[in-house]
């Protein structure tokens, strides 16, 4: 048997340049009508294409056009008329005929309490976009009453599936919890997660095909997890921050850019962000190099990028430690 | 794949374990499928799954760790922290509830010490949602780990034979009239063998004219058997009365390879029927998936059975084997050339895999978590191809079709809700069990066939089709038992599951109770289920206890949007129906008054 011990350094290609296929067979077009208006998409567009080619923004948590649509979320719902239910506009393919409301009584109040749900039970704090959300759908996840006290340490990842303790005082649970920090480069605070699945997503299939973390948990004791919660320098991770790459909400955050937050010197308005073409090797990946006090405080990069897809290796992601450290 | 492990090395326990599993199997393909196989043959030795044998079940199966231990950890049958061999699964569910299942649970923890806890390191106890053992409640499963491991089920249980149990002492159950109290009556179509034959028999099951059913299906041809079902106007029983045959007339048409899928994970609370023909009449079940195989074009059956059956699991695969060594199973069958298997997988504690797409991905090694639909699992389904999946129940109403014709099938029952049916009757009436009796009966009619309303005779209400159901009073007595008539009644028929409360059961508990099972079984993907569930609970729990978040009215008024969001906005059937049975309730039965809080 041959049980490797320690995290190699194995050193993960980034998604190379995209083959050129061959261009498809021309697609029929499909019409629908969307909030009265008639709209024509291509074959297998999804509704969320088709409401945004008319210009109607639809809010989304768990979509991101680099990854395979998980539609869990379900802030994007819409009502299909003939459909019992409402449905995912980021992954229901338009289909001839469609009549599509996007903002009737039914879609703001499952909007509005999927919001709810999410603020009363996650920390939304480093979520910018979700509180936008919020005000647009008028939400107010208080009304659900006040929190229960943080989980503690590992509590959480020892939830046995099917059981949990009885509702207590007349508080709401949460998913809160102490933060995740076990190395130097990344930390993972999981009473910020939604579990969009964004991260295992980017961890496999979809980029990165290292498969360290994955749906732990059940229902509400749902959760990423490395296998048994260990460590993640016992884990599978090559540390592509590709996941922090794609986490809406700061549950996933560089470790840098967290020692400022708790040390209270993040400032955004004092930040730069300059694109450049990533040294270490030759696949020429642009990285976006944000800097604070002339000192690089995270690396991204661009999502519409087509050599990277917005995912990167840990040398791009993390060499400038190196540079920072050797200051 | 190029996998990482952490340096956690399995014991030669626990490699012979997977190793004798896996032996024989082809590990090629979908090999990732034997995932849960592997886990429970684990479990099963050694009471809980380690980091070691983990990790030694993915190198053989080449599945990530960090992915493998997701699945482990979301089916609440196998443990994946340290814990004792034997394991007391004591059943604290509404039918359970409303016969003793609390002063079950009180000896129990008397004896074992608090739940989750071992005094003695051997064995532990956990409360468990409807053990699908209602007809005779309080109901416990002592699993006891081991090579052979032991599990029993016990119902009646008491807290000595628990005990007992868990120190390995067979206790023997009480006879089958108790579940089946209909034996031997003349007229059963479905439970007309059931009590009368030796189920562990293929020549008792063939004396009692098994498999003339599956000759005449391949006189017939595939197509005829199809037409037959479509002409019976056969809508499945697994809740979501789909009719049959548009099921299978679509799946013809479908590309292969085709998987026929039998859903045996009956999980529903005060469900028990799929568990009584299994373990009564299991040749009749392989014997009906085999035509529907043939029907349908699938060479390939899957029987995914819930974790928590042992009798059950012990009968089919017998019944399996028999039919394997006779040729009723394999590469030509009857010596007609058709080629047909079933492959028996258990399930490992888990409502949410009786949905059809949730059990598909538990097939595929994966968490149960339900997929997406469109597309329907007759165009992509198990493994990415058409899938026909069908109740226990609806395969099995298939042999009477082929013999006596679907327009004879037609008739019996009402227009719109053919054929024989099996009602799941538990809670207080006098003698319950499960019945078959055609569509069209009422409830009164049911609850007198079972002897009348039990325990104080003063009957509050009457939870109809399970959990996923809803409450209806005794003045629906008159209503008809089918999809129509208890939709017309703002009710659902679901499983058939027939549950009345006597007036000394508090229903404050029962709803919270129904609140608590939807937020445990949960598979926690979608928001409005894995949060809603939690939020149903609490509102129902401050409600119970008396301490409302503002005012009463406030209090309903959420809950009902709650169930608004879960219904409309949810993945799948378990967020979507969350909220009816409680809503139900308190529309229709005087819980909760603005005085009362
Ligand atoms: C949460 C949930 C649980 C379910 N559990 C079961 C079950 O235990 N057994 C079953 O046959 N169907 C169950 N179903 C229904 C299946 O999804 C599916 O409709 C059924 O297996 C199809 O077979 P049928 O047409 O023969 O009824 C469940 C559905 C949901 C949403
Ligand atoms: S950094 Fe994130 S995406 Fe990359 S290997 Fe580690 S867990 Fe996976
Ligand atoms: S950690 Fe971030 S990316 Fe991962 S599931 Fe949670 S919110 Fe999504
Ligand atoms: S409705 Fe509930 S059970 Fe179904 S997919 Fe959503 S979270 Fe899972
Ligand atoms: S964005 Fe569509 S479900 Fe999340
Ligand atoms: S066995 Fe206890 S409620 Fe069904």
């Amino acid at each position: 048997m041959t049980f490797q011990d320690a995290p190699d350094a194995k050193i993960p290609v980034p998604r190379g340049p995209v083959p050129v296929v061959p261009p498809p067979r021309p697609r029929r077009a499909v019409e629908l009508t969307i909030d009265g208006q008639s709209v024509a998409v291509p074959e297998g567009a999804t509704l969320l294409e088709a409401a945004r080619q008319i210009g109607i923004d639809t809010p989304t948590l768990c979509f991101l056009e680099n990854l395979t649509p998980v539609n869990v979320c379900r802030i994007c719902v819409v009502e299909v008329e003939g459909s019992r239910t409402l449905v995912p506009a980021c992954s229901r393919k338009a289909e001839p005929g469609m009549v599509v409301h996007t903002d009737s009584e039914r879609v703001r109040l499952s909007r509005r309490m999927v919001l709810e749900l999410l603020g009363s039970s996650v920390d939304l704090s480093t979520a910018p976009q979700i509180a936008g959300y919020m005000e647009r759908y008028d939400a107010h996840p208080e009304r659900f009453g006040p929190p229960a006290p943080p989980a503690r340490d590992h509590e959480r990842d020892l939830a046995r599936p099917g059981h949990h303790p009885a509702p207590h005082n007349g508080q709401t649970a949460t998913g809160g919890q102490p933060v995740k920090v076990d190395n130097e480069l990344y930390v993972r605070d999981y009473s910020k997660c939604i579990l969009c699945y964004k991260c295992v997503e980017a961890c496999g299939t979809d980029a990165q095909n290292t498969f360290a973390i994955a749906l732990a948990g059940r229902g509400f004791e749902a959760r990423i997890s490395t296998e048994y919660d260990v460590p993640l320098p016992d884990s599978a991770c090559v540390y592509c921050g590709n996941c922090i790459g794609v986490c809406p909400t700061g549950a996933l955050m560089f470790k840098s850019e967290f020692d400022l937050r708790q040390a209270e010197a993040w400032d955004e308005s004092r930040q730069t962000a300059t694109d450049t073409i990533c040294p270490y090797c030759g696949v020429g990946c642009t990285l976006t190099v944000h800097v604070q006090d002339e000192k690089i405080v995270k690396v991204t990069s661009p999502i519409d990028h087509d050599v990277t897809n917005g995912h990167l290796c840990i040398k791009g992601r993390f060499g400038w430690e190196f540079v920072n450290r050797r200051e | 794949m190029d996998l990482h492990f952490t340096a956690h090395e399995p014991d030669p326990e626990e490699m012979e374990a997977v190793d004798r599993l896996l032996s024989g199997l082809p590990l090629n393909g979908h090999r990732r499928q034997y995932l849960l196989p592997v886990l429970h043959a684990i479990q099963d030795r050694k009471g809980w799954i380690s980091p070691g044998a983990l990790n030694y079940a993915c190198q053989r199966l080449e599945v990530p760790p960090a992915e493998a231990f997701g699945v482990a950890d979301f089916y609440a049958l196998f443990q994946t922290r340290p814990h004792p061999p034997v394991t007391v699964h004591v059943c604290d569910d509404i039918a359970c509830h409303a016969r003793g299942a609390e002063a079950l649970c009180a000896e129990v923890r008397t004896a074992l010490g608090p739940e989750g806890e071992s005094r003695d390191g051997h064995a532990t106890w956990h409360r468990s949602p409807c053990l699908g053992l209602c007809e005779r409640a309080p109901a416990a499963l002592v699993v006891a780990a081991g090579d052979p491991p032991r599990d029993q089920a016990l119902a009646p249980a008491t807290g000595g034979d628990v005990l007992s149990a868990a120190v390995g002492v067979a206790i023997p159950q009480p006879d089958l009239a108790a579940s089946v109290p209909q034996i031997g009556q003349p007229g059963l179509k479905l439970l007309a063998r059931v009590g009368r034959i030796d189920p562990t028999s293929l020549d008792d099951y063939r004396a009692a004219g098994g498999f003339l059913a599956l000759r005449r299906a391949f006189e017939m041809g595939p197509a005829a058997v199809v037409r037959e079902v479509v002409e019976s106007k056969l809508v499945g029983r697994g809740g979501a009365a789909f009719p049959t045959g548009i099921k299978w007339q679509g799946a013809r048409s479908a590309a292969l390879p085709r998987y026929l899928v039998c859903n045996a994970d009956e999980s529903e609370p005060g469900t028990f029927k799929d568990r009584v023909l299994m373990e009564n009449d299991p040749f009749a079940l392989i014997e009906a998936m085999t035509i529907a195989g043939f029907a349908t074009g699938c060479e390939k059956g899957f029987l995914y059975l819930r974790g928590e059956y042992p009798l059950a699991l012990a009968r089919i695969e017998n019944a399996l084997q028999r039919c394997r060594e006779r040729g009723f199973l394999g590469e030509d069958i009857l010596g007609d050339g058709v080629r047909f298997d079933i492959e028996l997988r258990r399930g490992a504690g888990a409502y949410i895999c009786g949905e059809e797409t949730a059990l598909m991905n538990s097939l595929e090694g994966r968490r149960g978590e339900p997929r997406n639909k469109p597309p329907f699992p007759t165009e992509a389904g198990l493994f990415g191809q058409p899938t026909v999946i069908n109740n226990v129940e609806t395969l099995v109403n298939v042999l009477p079709i082929v013999i006596e014709g679907g327009k004879a099938f037609a008739a019996i029952g009402t227009e719109r809700s053919t054929g024989p049916k099996l009602f799941c009757v538990s809670g207080h009436v006098k003698r319950p069990g499960v019945y078959e009796a055609p569509f069209g009966i009422t409830l009164g009619e049911l609850i007198d066939l079972a002897g009348g309303f039990g325990g104080t005779g003063r009957i509050q209400a009457i939870l109809l089709g399970g959990a996923a159901g809803a409450f209806v009073t005794p003045d629906h007595l008159d209503a008809p038992l089918t999809f129509e008539g208890t939709r017309a009644i703002g009710a659902t028929l679901g499983s058939a599951v027939v549950m009345p409360f006597d007036d000394t059961v508090d229903l404050r508990q029962i709803l919270r109770r129904i609140a608590q099972f939807f937020r445990d079984e949960s598979c926690g993907q979608c928001v409005p289920c894995r949060v809603g569930t939690v939020r149903q609970e609490e509102l129902l729990h401050r409600l119970a206890t008396d301490r409302p978040l503002g005012s009463l009215a406030a209090e309903l008024a959420l809950l009902k949007e709650l169930g608004q969001a879960m219904r409309d906005a949810s993945i799948c059937g378990l967020g979507q129906t969350a909220s009816g049975a409680i809503e139900s309730a308190l529309a229709r039965l005087p819980i909760y008054q603005e005085k009362t809080l």
